[in-house]
């Protein structure tokens, strides 16, 4: 499916575009510094970067506000930086510090920062997913104009979590913005060895709801469209499904054979 | 002031007077209240009563984050072993955040489901699978034997900020008891000392505490007096009282509907063997379900159960008054 631009997407003014080009250099400069100390054994375990995947988290991150709420999986160091959680202690989290983000007990999989809307992460693919719907309910019964992100992979699609959350945020019409990070690969293997089909947004189209595929990498276009999303959201048309064709530039995780 | 209802009634009771004091308080499942006639429809509506589709996934999941964002839910979830369906959200998801994310955000939820309903429900609707959900570090399990503890147990859970287990035995649901009215907190973690006795401590859980009591009636005709406790949670264990128990007695039985390996019954024994061991007069003794899945037929079924006779008969050799079978 061929990559939908944003029709009359507004052109991004200078100091929006330094904004989000300095989010992304910052997750890249402290994606790549992880990197480092994974290597030389200061943070250790599991780790999944972000290398790549910068403008995403940097435009759909700084289209929401800080009563938002963002729900990640196992790669979500960019999306928690995007979001505003202090680098230092972001740092500190993954290094297994009682000042990190959570006193050093979750790690570089689960990071939360309920002060800056990250509410959870999840090491299991696809297990944020209906935590984020569950999210965005609340957000409704409230009568909030909240909206709720759910960032997953491609890898996601498959499994029951994903098409048992895609049915009841369309139901129950929720406020809620998947994201989904496409760079062709779950794991280990390419898209096309997990599922006949290629496109995300094929996968949900039978619900009817809001629906594009973006290129990851044109942060402009990827700005505008959420831009709109969040506006949709907010204004009671959720859900809404926002795919992002990116690219993973090391292995699945720090250490891998494909890194 | 107390007065007789059936422990289905109590269980209902509870997750209402909850809603009506608590407004975070959201109920929905399979079936329930599909027509918008129901009472509980009429008195919270529609936005706190919800009918759900066949995802227990997406259901309990949901649950966590509505939990994370500030509300209450209760799940409505049948049977225990629809639980295993979304394992990932009951034992991965529910208990770790509040302590993998350092504290900073709580997850308060009610899983509701029955269990053990061995009337010919045969081999995936009957188990009693509650050590899977016991041993998990951040849930809690409870297990109510009576109409009062039923509405307890689930007012205590609601207001619990973790999530709880709730699992409501399906042999009971028609057995009447005295069941308080207005607010009533059964605290989650406190064993119930039904029998008091002297000379056996017999252990039973849910449906098996009745076959329990019933062994001890007919130890009684014996000159037997045993004393029968029931935990009513499995997570926390009120080992203490157990141990007090024991220490009184010199001999335990463990009665449990579960297999044994899978069973409250070798959590317990382990516990006791370990923790009261100079208590002990004789080598405790299990009376739990026979590794089996549990048959269709009739007879098969009683045969692989534990029952009040087999928990007599395990009291005596504990007590030497019998030969010990192997």
């Amino acid at each position: 499916m061929a990559a939908a631009q944003t029709a009359g997407a507004p052109a991004l003014g200078r100091d929006e575009a330094l904004a989000l080009l300095r989010t992304m250099w910052r997750i890249r400069c402290f994606e790549e510094r992880v990197g480092k100390m994974y290597r030389s054994l200061q943070v250790h375990g599991l780790i999944h970067l972000s290398i790549g995947s910068e403008g995403v988290a940097a435009a759909v991150c700084g289209a929401l506000r800080a009563d938002d709420h963002v729900y990640s999986g196992h790669r979500a160091h960019g999306h928690a930086l995007a979001k505003g959680a202090p680098m230092d202690r972001v740092m500190a989290e993954l290094m297994g510090r009682s000042a990190g983000v959570c006193r050093g007990l979750g790690g570089s999989m689960h990071l939360v920062d309920t002060d800056h809307g990250l509410m959870g992460a999840t090491g299991v693919v696809g297990g944020n997913l209906p935590l984020a719907a569950g999210d965005a309910l609340a957000a409704k019964l409230r009568d909030s104009d909240q909206v709720t992100v759910a960032f997953f992979g491609d890898g996601a699609v498959q499994a029951g979590h994903f098409h048992e959350t895609v049915n009841l945020a369309s139901l129950w019409e929720l406020p809620l913005i998947f994201v989904c990070e496409n760079n062709g690969f779950a794991e280990f293997t390419p898209r096309s060895a997990h599922t006949k089909v290629q496109s995300v947004c094929d996968v949900v189209a039978p619900y009817d709801f809001e629906r594009r595929t973006v290129p990851g990498q044109d942060v402009p276009t990827l700005r505008g469209a959420i831009a709109e999303y969040v506006a949709a959201a907010r204004a009671g048309g959720g859900p809404l499904l926002l795919e992002c064709l990116t690219h993973r530039r090391r292995g699945h995780y720090e250490g891998d054979a494909q890194g | 002031m107390a007065r007789e209802i059936p422990y289905i009634a109590a269980v209902n009771e509870a997750i209402q007077l909850e809603m009506v004091r608590d407004d975070t308080v959201v109920f929905y499942g399979q079936d329930v209240a599909p027509s918008d006639d129901d009472p509980l429809v009429q008195a919270f509506g529609r936005d706190r009563v919800r009918v759900s589709p066949i995802s227990e996934t997406a259901e309990i999941g949901m649950a966590v984050g509505l939990a994370i964002a500030g509300y209450r839910p209760v799940v409505e979830l049948l049977m225990a072993e629809f639980m295993l369906v979304a394992m990932n959200q009951v034992v991965n998801e529910a208990p770790r955040l509040r302590y993998m994310s350092g504290g900073r955000v709580k997850v308060p939820l009610v899983l509701k489901a029955g269990y053990g309903f061995t009337a010919g429900w045969a081999g995936q609707h009957t188990g009693s699978i509650y050590t899977m959900f016991a041993g998990i570090p951040g849930l809690k399990v409870v297990l109510p034997s009576t109409p009062a503890d039923a509405k307890g147990l689930m007012a205590s859970a609601v207001r619990d900020d973790n999530p709880v287990v709730y699992l409501m035995h399906y042999l009971l649901v028609l057995e009447h008891g005295d069941v308080p009215e207005g607010e009533y907190l059964v605290p989650i973690g406190e064993a119930a000392v039904r029998r008091a006795g002297s000379d056996v401590t017999i252990v039973a859980t849910g449906w098996t505490v009745g076959k329990a009591l019933e062994a001890a009636e007919m130890l009684a005709a014996e000159g037997i007096e045993a004393e029968v406790i029931d935990p009513r949670s499995l997570q926390p264990l009120d080992m203490p009282a157990i141990l007090e128990s024991v220490q009184k007695t010199g001999h335990l039985v463990l009665a449990d509907q579960a297999t044994r390996h899978a069973s409250a019954a070798s959590i317990i024994a382990a516990e006791v063997a370990e923790h009261g061991f100079s208590s002990l007069k004789a080598p405790i003794k299990l009376v739990t379900a026979h590794d089996a899945t549990i048959p269709y037929s009739e007879p098969m079924e009683a045969y692989v159960l534990p029952d009040e006779v087999k928990i007599a008969e395990a009291a005596r050799q504990a007590l030497g008054t019998a030969p010990v079978t192997a």
